[in-house]
């Protein structure tokens, strides 16, 4: 009795039920047969939801680091390390995360309210009377297309945050875009941008499977409509950071450092 | 109507939601060329019934047979199959919003029909669809340009595309003024002798069920409680049926 009112608590529930739904992804990709053409469709609307973003967050985000850490370093008389540090700080962990979290805001609560507002009115339960899978067609290509993406959008991040550091370095000093460039990738190796590409993934399919998740078991109407989307985005965003820790410790483990 | 062989045969079916017992062992059969309405108070399980013959819900247990296939043996392709037989006409239409007519309707034919099929007689096939319902001219508008009785002949035109034998109908005229529910009571009738198909019809609109019924069932406390024509209904003495036409 009372193993079974532990299971039967609602965050225990939904843990299941996510990994019941995770399962299904993983059987239904590997069925032939896959929607291309929605798959690209999805990637077109992923990418283009959340560029101008992650551009200027990126963009942003380069040049404030550069600004707020110059201080420091020339107290210890480090400036010459300034775009060093930047480009490590920004390459393993602040580009990759804060696209996560961009997309997960925008893209995660697009697809929950998206596959929600389809789930009422019913238009998946028509999608399924035709005979069409509809979660090959929605779930699969959404997935997919935020797996592939995420990371596309965060190397993308990378770029324009290194050159906002190039900005930032420059507003009080001056140094030339080739000494930034020189200095900004002798600090990093393989070792700093693998890892961060591989958990752009992880990050994209934790983005795309939970969105679709909640939107595709949206229930109570309109008002589930609105849940689907708001709780996507915080489940999302909660995953980035679980999974970023997870990836942290693995690294180190590894000893990709 | 002719009488052969039921089409439908659905035999005592049941289907609980927690303590809520909506289904109990009900059954009825729908022959080739019927309209079989299927009358009952909002909640009592007319919906259920009829998502449970296309299978998008699981009943509990009991046997359903559609065109003499048992749907619980059919694996998802072989149900798939059998769906491009059976058509439905949601209550909300379901139209998918982010499509254009034209795309709704050529929808279900991606599964059906192969590539070339698609690209030589999909066009033709939506615009003999449209014209059935009277839409011609709305081929490339979107759902939200339309009206409510408009979108209804949509929504029964994407049903039609794949030429089903059967066609289910969830509350058609819900929602509609009298003269668009008439409107579309006429069109229901129209395809019926177009297309020779059978139906099972779920209302509450007694002139929607007086124009297309051929028989009646009441479906009260999730049971067949009541069954024949719309006259025989209406002498029926049963306080619980004549509620309903009174």
């Amino acid at each position: 009795m009372g193993l079974e009112r532990k299971i039967d608590q609602p965050f225990f529930k939904e843990v299941g039920e996510i990994s019941r739904f995770t399962a299904r992804f993983f059987r239904e990709v590997t069925k032939p047969k896959q929607e291309w053409d929605e798959f690209i469709n999805q990637c077109y609307w992923i990418g283009y939801k959340a560029l101008t973003l992650v551009s200027i967050t990126a963009f942003i985000m380069g040049l404030v680091l550069t600004i707020q850490s110059r201080p420091t370093l020339v107290e210890f008389g480090a400036a010459a390390l300034l775009p060093s540090m930047v480009s490590v700080s920004l390459v393993r962990e602040i580009s990759p995360v804060i696209t996560a979290l961009i997309c997960a805001g925008k893209i995660g609560s697009g697809i929950g309210a998206e596959l929600g507002s389809m789930r009422v009115t019913e238009q998946i339960d028509a999608m399924e009377v035709s005979g069409t899978n509809p979660f090959k067609y929605l779930v699969v290509t959404r997935v997919l297309a935020a797996t592939v993406m995420v990371p596309i959008l965060s190397s993308l991040a990378i770029g324009i945050s290194l050159y906002g550091g190039y900005l930032g370095t420059n507003i009080r000093g001056e140094v030339s875009w080739t000494l930034y460039v020189y200095q900004a990738y002798d600090a990093l190796s393989y070792g700093d941008f693998l890892p961060s590409i591989i958990k752009t993934i992880f990050f994209g399919f934790a983005i795309g499977i939970v969105g679709c998740y909640k939107g595709y078991t949206s229930q109570k109407g309109t008002e589930g409509v609105g849940r689907s989307a708001t709780t996507a985005v915080i489940v999302a965003s909660l995953l980035v950071f679980i999974l970023d820790l997870i990836a942290v410790q693995v690294v180190d483990i590894l000893g990709l450092t | 109507m002719e009488s052969e062989d039921p089409i439908i045969q659905v035999s005592n079916l049941n289907k609980s939601f927690g303590e809520n017992h909506v289904l109990r062992d009900f059954t009825l059969s729908l022959s080739k060329g019927e309209n079989l309405v299927i009358l009952g108070k909002s909640g009592s399980g007319k919906s259920v019934l009829i998502k449970c013959i296309i299978r998008l819900i699981e009943p509990d247990s009991g046997e359903i047979i559609v065109l003499g296939q048992d749907i619980s043996d059919l694996d998802q392709d072989e149900m798939d199959q059998l769906r491009a037989n059976v058509g439905f006409l949601f209550q909300s239409n379901a139209l998918y919003d982010s499509m254009t007519v034209r795309q709704n309707l050529e929808f279900p034919l991606r599964r059906h029909w192969t590539k070339e099929e698609r690209a030589e007689k999909a066009e033709s096939a939506v615009i003999q669809a449209l014209e059935d319902v009277g839409l011609g001219h709305t081929i490339d508008m979107m759902p939200i340009e339309l009206s409510g009785g408009m979108r209804k002949r949509i929504a029964l035109a994407r049903t039609l595309i794949l030429r089903p034998k059967i066609i289910l109908y969830d509350e058609p005229t819900t929602g509609l003024d009298p003269i668009t529910a008439r409107e579309i009571s006429d069109l229901m009738n129209s395809i019926q002798k177009k297309y020779n198909t059978a139906a099972i019809i779920i209302s509450h609109d007694l002139n929607c069920i007086r124009m297309t019924g051929n028989r009646i069932i009441m479906l009260i406390e999730g049971r067949n409680y009541a069954e024949g024509t719309m006259d025989e209904l209406m002498k029926n003495e049963d306080p619980k049926v004549k509620d309903f036409f009174e």
